[in-house]
C-alpha cells in the first residue's frame, strides 16, 4: 500500500487519527499548561497541605496493601487456574474476571452493602470490633475486588507455557517439589507477577466509584487522593486540583513505563 | 502414585479449595449481596426504583449516550485499526500508547481534565460561554467525558486482529480494482467480526456504566445530568440503599453481557483457530 496515494481509507484513518490527538492529547495538554502556570512555592504549599499528605498516605497506603494481598493471593489462584483440572474451573475463571466488567459503582455498593452494619459480613465483624465500613479498611477492601483480577491474570499464562522438562530436570536431580516450586517455577513468575502488582496498584491509586461508597471519606483519615481532588473541585480550589491531578498522572505514567521496560526486558530473555 | 513433577493431593486440593473460598468471599459474595439487598422487598423495589421520574430519565440519558458513544467508537476504531495495518506511519508505538493512556489515567482525573478544557473558566470556558453553550454540567460533558473513557475499546480489540491478519488479501482485491467500502466489507469484515462485536460489548458496558469521569462533569443534577450510574449514588446519599441496590443491579447486567460476551468470542475464536 503506498502511503504517499490520498486514498479513502488512508483518509478515513486522518480522521479517526484527529479525533484520537483532540479528544485524548488536547485535554493532557491544558493540564500540562495549568500545571505550568502555577508557581513552585505554592506548588509546595499545596503539596504539603495536612489534608493531602494524609490523601497520599491513605491512596498509597490501601493501594498498596491490596496489592500485596492481591498477589500474595493470586498467585497460587493463578498456578491453580493453570495447572489443575477441576469441576468450576470455568465458572472460578468468569468470576475472577468480574471486577473487570463491572460497573465501579456497583461494585461500591455491593462491597459497602455487604460491609455494613446490618451486611452479610458486617453484621458479624462489627461486633468482633473490625469495622469495615466507613473505614480505610472498607477502602482496603474495594482494592481488593477491582485488583484481584490483575496478578491472577498476567501470572497464569505464564505458568501455563512453563516448559515441564525443566521440573522434571529438577525432579530428577532430587529436589522435592517444593524446592522445586521456589527455585524453578517462581523466578520464572517474577515479571509476570511484578507487572499485575504493578497494574493492581496503578489501578488501586485511581479508583473512585467502588471506593466511595464504602471509604468514610473523612479528609485528614479516610480520604482518597481522588475524593481530594473532588473536593477542591467543589470548593473552586483548582490549584490543589490541577497539582493532584498531575502528580497523578505522572505517578501512573512512571508506573506505566516501567511495566513495559519489564515486559521488554523479560521478552528480550525469552 | 503422584509424578514427581506434581504436588501431593493433599496439597493440590487445598489450593483449589483455596482459590474457590477467596473468589467466593471477595467477589461471588458482595455480589450475591447486592442481589439480596435489591430483592429485599420483592418487586416493590424494583417497581418504586423505577417508576420513579429520576430513574427513567437516568436510564434514558445513559442509554442515550451509549447509542451515540458506541457507534462513533466502533467506526473511529475500525479508522485506526485499518490505518494501523495498512498505512505506512510512524510512530505506531506511540500510538499504541496513546489507546492505553484512557485506561490508565484515574477517572476523577479524566474529568477534572475536561473541566479544565471546556468549564467556565477553562480554555475552551469563555469561548463557550459567550455562544451560551453549555458543555460541562450539562448532556455534552457527559457525552465528552464518556467518549474519552471508551474510545479505545475497539481499536485495541482490532489492532492485533488486522494487523496479526497482514495486508496480502486486502492488497490483492485493490489490484484487482475493488473499492475502499467493498475491500472492508467483504474481506475485512468477516475475519473481524467476533473481535469487533466483543470490543463493542465492551465499549457499550463502560458508556453505560462510567461513574468517576461523569460524575466530575454532571454537576449531578438529578433528572437532569444524572446517568443510571450516578443515580445510583444519589440513592445511597439519600439513604435508600435498597433502591440504590435495586438499581446497581440492572447495571450489573452489564457486567454479566460482557462475561457472556467474552466466553462466547473465546469460543468462536477457538473454533477459527482450529480451522
Amino acid at each position: 500500500m503506498k502511503s504517499a496515494r490520498l486514498t479513502t481509507h488512508g483518509i478515513l484513518f486522518g480522521i479517526g487519527m484527529t479525533y484520537v490527538a483532540l479528544l485524548i492529547l488536547l485535554p493532557l495538554a491544558v493540564l500540562a499548561i495549568r500545571t505550568a502556570q502555577l508557581a513552585p512555592a505554592d506548588v509546595w504549599k499545596i503539596l504539603t497541605t495536612s489534608d493531602t499528605l494524609a490523601a497520599f498516605k491513605v491512596s498509597f497506603g490501601q493501594a498498596f496493601l491490596a496489592s500485596v494481598f492481591n498477589t500474595a493471593t493470586g498467585i497460587p489462584v493463578a498456578f491453580v487456574l493453570a495447572r489443575y483440572r477441576f469441576p468450576g474451573r470455568k465458572f472460578l475463571e468468569l468470576w475472577i474476571d468480574l471486577p473487570f466488567a463491572l460497573p465501579t459503582a456497583v461494585a461500591g455498593i455491593a462491597i459497602c452493602g455487604l460491609y455494613s452494619q446490618s451486611g452479610w459480613l458486617g453484621s458479624w465483624l462489627e461486633p468482633l470490633g473490625i469495622k469495615v465500613a466507613y473505614t480505610t479498611k472498607g477502602i482496603f477492601v474495594a482494592l481488593v475486588f477491582v485488583g484481584l483480577p490483575f496478578v491472577i491474570r498476567t501470572v497464569q499464562p505464564i505458568v501455563e507455557n512453563l516448559d515441564i522438562a525443566e521440573e522434571e530436570a529438577a525432579a530428577c536431580l532430587g529436589a522435592s517439589r517444593f524446592y522445586t516450586f521456589r527455585r524453578v517455577i517462581f523466578p520464572a513468575l517474577t515479571p509476570a507477577i511484578v507487572t499485575g502488582f504493578s497494574m493492581a496498584f496503578a489501578r488501586g491509586l485511581g479508583e473512585y466509584g467502588s471506593v466511595i461508597f464504602i471509604a468514610g471519606n473523612i479528609p485528614g483519615e479516610s480520604e482518597i487522593l481522588p475524593l481530594r481532588i473532588v473536593h477542591a473541585l467543589e470548593s473552586y480550589d483548582y490549584a490543589t486540583a490541577t497539582i493532584l491531578a498531575t502528580s497523578m498522572m505522572i505517578i501512573s505514567f512512571v508506573i506505566l513505563v516501567a511495566i513495559n521496560l519489564l515486559q521488554k526486558k523479560h521478552a528480550l530473555k525469552h | 502414585m503422584n509424578s514427581p513433577t506434581e504436588e501431593p493431593t493433599w496439597l493440590r486440593r487445598a489450593l483449589i479449595a483455596f482459590a474457590f473460598i477467596h473468589v467466593a468471599l471477595m467477589i461471588i459474595l458482595p455480589f450475591a449481596s447486592v442481589i439480596a439487598q435489591a430483592c429485599s422487598d420483592g418487586f416493590a423495589t424494583f417497581t418504586r426504583t423505577f417508576g420513579s421520574r429520576d430513574t427513567i430519565h437516568a436510564i434514558k440519558l445513559t442509554l442515550l449516550i451509549a447509542l451515540i458513544a458506541v457507534p462513533l467508537n466502533t467506526l473511529v476504531g475500525i479508522a485506526i485499526a485499518w490505518g494501523f495495518t495498512h498505512v505506512k506511519i510512524p510512530g505506531k508505538r506511540t500510538l499504541l500508547a496513546l489507546l492505553d493512556l484512557p485506561f490508565s489515567i484515574s477517572p476523577v482525573v479524566v474529568g477534572f481534565l475536561f473541566i479544565l478544557l471546556l468549564g467556565k473558566h477553562g480554555l475552551f470556558g469563555g469561548w463557550l460561554e459567550a455562544r451560551g453553550i453549555k458543555v460541562i454540567f450539562a448532556f455534552p460533558g457527559l457525552l465528552i467525558a464518556t467518549l474519552f473513557v471508551t474510545m479505545p475499546y475497539i481499536a485495541k480489540e482490532l489492532i492485533p486482529l488486522m494487523d496479526g491478519r497482514g495486508r496480502e488479501e486486502e492488497e490483492a482485491a485493490r489490484l484487482l480494482g475493488a473499492g475502499w467500502w467493498r475491500i472492508f466489507w467483504k474481506i475485512t469484515f468477516p475475519e473481524i467480526k467476533w473481535g469487533l462485536l466483543y470490543g463493542i460489548i465492551l465499549c457499550t458496558a463502560r458508556s453505560m456504566g462510567e461513574f468517576g469521569a461523569v460524575a466530575i462533569v454532571s454537576g449531578n443534577i438529578r433528572g437532569r445530568t444524572n446517568t443510571l450510574p450516578l443515580h445510583v449514588e444519589a440513592l445511597f446519599q439519600d439513604g435508600d440503599l435498597p433502591a440504590a441496590s435495586a438499581a446497581a443491579s440492572v447495571l450489573a447486567i452489564l457486567g454479566i453481557v460482557s462475561l457472556v460476551a467474552r466466553t462466547i468470542t473465546d469460543i468462536k475464536a477457538k473454533a477459527k483457530s482450529k480451522n
